[in-house]
C-alpha cells in the first residue's frame, strides 16, 4: 500500500491517518505536501480526481489547527487504489499549486480560490471561476450566509430553510 | 365589368385587432436556454409536440431577428446582465415567456447565486410553472401569450419597454462611474430597489 | 457596458476576437468562450464558466440528506437518474448499508436507460452542430421513449428523484418491463441507423477525424474520465474497475478508442449505447420480486398504511421526517460511472441531520478546462465539434 511507502520514504510526513468505510485518508502538513505529491506521482497516482476544501471555522480555537482543510483525491489507474490527502491550513495562508504536475489542478484550484478564498502560490491564472470578478466574499465559507446576506434575495427570505442552524441537537 | 359593392370588398376593423392578429400568429422565438427546461424545449420543438402548429417554429438564436424570448432555465446573478443585454437587443415589439420555476421565482435555488425571478430585471408576460414544465405546459404558455397579444393595445407595450431601457441606461452609468461589473451593478440596483420596497429594478 | 477582463486585451495585428456565448446555440447551456482568431485559425481560446452556478453545494449544507436528492437531478439533467444513484450510493456508503438486490437491479436498469438518453443527446446534438440534422430526429424519437419510461416509473420525465437513501422510491409499475423490451428492439435499430448515417459518412469523417485528438497520458493528466478518456485509449470504467451495484455480475464490454478525437468519442458513445442495451437485457432476465428499500425503520420511511394504523410506524415516520437519519461522523468519497465520466460525491458528516459539507465532483469540469488545449491551432468550425463531443452539461459543470 502506498501509505507504507510514504511512511518508509518520508518518515514523519503523515501526521494523521484514518480509514473510514474503506476510504484511506492521510493528513499531511503543508511543508511536506509537495514531497508527498511527488512521491504519489511516482507511485502511479496519475489521476488527480478532485480538489476541494472544507471550512471548520471553530477549529483554530478548539484544536489550534487552521480553519481550512484542502482535500485532494487521487486515483491510481494501474491498481485502482484511491487515496485522500488532507492539508490543514489557516485563513490567509497560501497553498502551493499543483498545476505544474497536474494540469487538471488549474480549474479546481481556481474554484477553491473563488469559493473559499484560499490562494494557490504559483498558479498561472488565479482568477475567480464561477462567480464574477467583484463578487463580495467567498460563498462556501461557513460564515457566508446562504442568501448572500443582503437585500438581493427577495424580502422575507432572509432565513431560508434552516440556514445557519446545524441539525442533530 | 360589374360594379363592386364597397361592402363586399372591404372589411372594417380596428388597427389593433388586425396587427395583433398578425403578431400573435407569427411569433419568432429566441430560446434563451440555460438549463433543464431547455431540454424539454427541445422535445417541444421536435416532431412529437411540434411547435410549428402555433406559427412559432422559426427559431432564431439572434435576438435581432426574434420577438418572443423564451427563458428556459435558471438565470443566475452572473447571467443577469447578459439576459438584460439580449433582451435590449431584441426587435420590438417583444414578449417574454418565463419557463419553469427557476426563471419565474428562483425555484428551489434560494441562494446567493440565483436570481430570484427574472421579472426583477426584465419585464415578463407569461409565467409557466413546473420543474421542468412538460412540453404541453410550455405550449400552453405560448397559447396564453397569444391570447394576451390579441387583446393588448399597441401603445401600451411601448411605454412598458421604455421603463426597461431607462433602467439599462442607469445600469450602464453605474458600471462606468463606479467601475463595477454588470453583475455587481445589478446587485446594487436590486439592493437599492429592495430598500425602497420595490421588487424590480425597472 | 464595460467588457470583462478577458476581452479587454488588445488583439495584435490582424487578430480578431469572437465572443461565443454565454447564450449561443452550440454551447449546450451557458458556457462562454472568447476566441482569438487569425483568419480561421484559433490562436487563443479562453473558456469561462459559472453562468449556471446555482449554489448547490452551499444549499446542500442546509438541507437534510434526503432533501438533497432533488438537487442532484438538476446536476446533469440529461441523465438525472445517474446522479440520484451516485448520490444515494454515497450516503449509503456513509451509513454503511447494503441495499436489497432488486433495488440494485432497478438502479442498474434505470442508470443504463439514462446513459442511453444522455449519449443520444450528446451524439445527436453534436451531429446537429456539425450539420447532420437527420440523425438528431431519428435518435430523439428513442429519447422520447426513454422519457416515457422514466415518467412511467418515477412520475417525472426529466427530474426523476427516483432513489431514496436505502433503495428506490417505488417498485417498477406494471407494464414497464414489456415497454422496456420493446424499447430494446427499437433503440437497437435506431443506433444501427445512426451508425449507417454517420460512421461511413465522408463529411462526418472530414469534420471529426483528427479533431481534438489527445494522447492517453495527456488525457489522464487533464483529469479526463468517461467516454472522452476511453476514446483516448485508457480502458477505465468504474463499472468494471471498481464495480458497484453488482455490475461485476453483468456481461458487457468497454469500448476503447485510439486517438481520442471527436470521431473516436462518437464511436465510443455509440458502442456504449449497445453495451447498455446488453446490460438492460440481462437485468430484465434476472429481475426477481423482492423489496426495493432496506428494512430499517431508522432509514426507510414505513409504508403509509402502517403509519395510519400502527403507533410504532407513526413514531418512526415522525422521527425520520423531523430529526432525519442518524448519521455517523466521518467522510466518504463515492464515485460512479455517469454518462460523462466519474461522478463523485464527497460528503463530510459531523453527525447532524444535514451534511457538513457536500461536494460534487463533476466529470465535465476537468474535461472543459482542457478546451483551449484542444482547439488551439484548429479552425473555428472545429471548436463547435470539440465542444459537442466533450458533452459539457452546464448544470453539472457550474453546480
Amino acid at each position: 500500500m502506498v501509505i507504507e511507502h510514504i511512511d518508509a520514504q518520508l518518515p514523519g510526513a503523515i501526521t494523521d491517518r484514518h480509514d473510514f468505510r474503506g476510504d484511506q485518508t492521510i493528513v499531511v502538513a503543508k511543508t511536506n505536501f509537495l514531497a508527498v505529491v511527488e512521491l504519489l506521482h511516482r507511485e502511479g497516482f496519475q489521476l488527480l480526481v478532485d480538489i476541494t476544501a472544507v471550512d471548520w471555522p471553530e477549529r483554530p480555537e478548539t484544536q489550534g489547527v487552521g480553519r481550512f482543510d484542502v482535500v485532494y483525491h487521487w486515483l491510481n489507474l494501474a491498481n485502482q487504489e484511491r487515496l485522500r490527502l488532507k492539508v490543514p491550513m489557516a485563513d490567509g495562508e497560501t497553498m502551493p499549486t499543483l498545476t505544474a504536475t497536474f494540469k487538471t489542478a488549474n480549474w479546481f484550484e481556481r474554484e477553491i480560490f473563488d469559493l473559499f478564498g484560499i490562494r494557490f502560490e504559483g498558479h498561472p491564472d488565479m482568477r475567480r471561476l464561477v462567480t464574477w470578478d467583484d463578487f463580495p466574499g467567498h460563498p462556501l465559507r461557513k460564515d457566508f450566509p446562504l442568501d448572500g446576506g443582503d437585500a438581493f434575495c427577495m424580502e422575507g427570505c432572509t432565513a431560508p430553510y434552516n440556514n445557519g442552524e446545524r441539525g442533530g441537537e | 365589368m360589374a360594379e363592386l359593392d364597397i361592402n363586399d370588398a372591404v372589411v372594417t376593423t380596428r388597427l389593433d385587432a388586425v396587427v395583433n392578429w398578425g403578431r400573435k400568429n407569427s411569433l419568432w422565438p429566441l430560446p434563451f436556454g440555460t438549463a433543464c427546461c431547455a431540454i424539454e424545449f427541445m422535445s417541444m420543438a421536435a416532431s412529437k409536440y411540434d411547435l410549428a402548429r402555433f406559427g412559432a417554429e422559426a427559431m432564431r438564436f439572434s435576438p435581432r431577428q426574434s420577438d418572443m424570448m423564451l427563458i428556459l432555465g435558471t438565470i443566475t446573478n452572473k447571467m443577469a446582465p447578459v439576459l438584460r443585454t439580449i433582451y435590449a437587443q431584441m426587435a420590438e415589439p417583444k414578449w417574454v415567456v418565463s419557463v419553469g420555476v427557476c426563471a419565474s421565482s428562483g425555484g428551489i435555488y434560494r441562494t446567493y447565486a440565483t436570481l430570484q425571478g427574472v421579472d426583477r430585471v426584465i419585464p415578463v408576460d407569461v409565467y409557466v410553472p413546473g420543474c421542468p414544465p412538460r412540453p404541453e405546459s410550455i405550449l400552453f404558455g405560448i397559447m396564453k401569450l397569444q391570447e394576451k397579444i390579441e387583446k393588448e393595445s399597441l401603445s401600451m407595450r411601448k411605454e412598458h419597454i421604455a421603463r426597461f431601457y431607462e433602467s439599462l441606461e442607469r445600469q450602464e452609468t453605474i458600471q462606468a462611474e463606479q467601475g463595477l461589473t454588470g453583475q455587481q451593478a445589478i446587485r446594487n440596483m436590486l439592493a437599492g430597489a429592495a430598500e425602497r420596497g420595490a421588487g424590480t429594478i425597472f | 457596458m464595460e467588457a470583462p477582463a478577458m476581452t479587454r486585451q488588445e488583439p495584435d495585428g490582424d487578430r480578431m476576437i469572437v465572443n461565443m456565448g454565454p447564450s449561443h446555440p452550440t454551447t449546450h447551456g451557458t458556457l462562454r468562450i472568447v476566441l482569438e482568431l487569425e483568419g480561421e485559425t484559433i490562436v487563443k481560446a479562453t473558456p469561462e464558466m459559472g453562468y449556471l452556478h446555482r449554489g448547490v453545494e452551499k444549499l446542500g449544507e442546509s438541507l437534510s440528506y434526503t432533501q438533497f436528492i432533488p438537487l442532484t437531478d438538476r446536476l446533469n439533467y440529461c441523465s438525472a437518474i445517474m446522479n440520484n444513484v451516485g448520490y444515494a450510493g454515497a450516503v449509503e456508503k456513509l451509513l454503511g448499508i447494503e441495499i436489497p438486490k432488486r433495488a440494485q437491479q432497478i438502479r442498474v436498469l434505470m442508470s443504463e436507460l439514462a446513459r442511453i438518453a444522455d449519449h443520444i443527446v450528446c451524439v445527436g446534438v453534436n451531429a446537429v452542430d456539425i450539420g447532420a440534422f437527420t440523425v438528431f430526429l431519428y435518435l430523439f424519437k428513442q429519447r422520447e421513449t426513454t422519457y416515457d419510461l422514466f415518467e412511467m416509473a418515477t412520475g417525472q420525465r426529466l427530474h426523476t428523484s427516483f432513489t431514496r437513501i436505502g433503495g428506490v422510491f417505488r417498485d417498477l409499475p406494471e407494464g414497464f418491463v414489456p415497454m422496456v423490451e420493446r424499447f430494446l428492439v427499437e433503440c437497437g435499430a435506431a443506433v444501427d441507423e445512426c451508425e449507417r448515417l454517420l460512421s461511413h459518412n465522408p463529411i462526418w469523417h472530414g469534420r471529426t477525424k483528427g479533431i481534438g485528438a489527445i494522447s492517453p497520458e495527456d488525457a489522464v493528466n487533464w483529469g479526463y474520465t468517461g467516454p472522452c478518456l476511453r476514446a483516448a485509449g485508457v480502458p477505465q470504467d468504474l463499472r468494471k474497475s471498481q464495480p458497484y451495484l453488482g455490475y461485476e455480475t453483468y456481461d458487457f464490454d468497454i469500448p476503447v478508442g485510439t486517438t481520442g478525437d471527436v470521431f473516436d468519442r462518437y464511436l465510443v458513445r455509440v458502442e456504449e449505447m449497445r453495451q447498455s442495451l446488453r446490460i438492460i437485457r440481462q437485468v430484465l432476465d434476472r429481475l426477481e420480486p423482492g423489496p426495493v428499500m432496506v428494512d430499517d425503520p431508522k432509514i426507510a420511511l414505513p409504508p403509509k398504511e402502517k403509519v395510519y394504523t400502527r403507533m410504532e410506524s407513526l413514531i418512526h415516520h415522525f422521527k425520520l421526517i423531523m430529526h432525519g437519519m442518524e448519521m455517523p461522523v466521518g467522510e466518504v468519497y463515492s464515485a460512479t460511472e455517469a454518462a460523462n465520466g466519474e461522478l463523485g460525491f464527497y460528503i463530510v458528516s459531523d453527525g447532524g441531520k444535514n451534511p457538513y459539507r457536500i461536494r460534487v465532483r463533476p466529470p465535465c469540469l476537468p474535461i472543459f478546462s482542457s478546451f483551449e488545449d484542444q482547439v488551439k491551432g484548429a479552425l473555428i468550425a472545429d471548436a463547435v465539434a470539440v465542444l459537442g463531443a466533450m458533452n459539457i452539461i452546464a448544470g453539472e459543470l457550474d453546480r
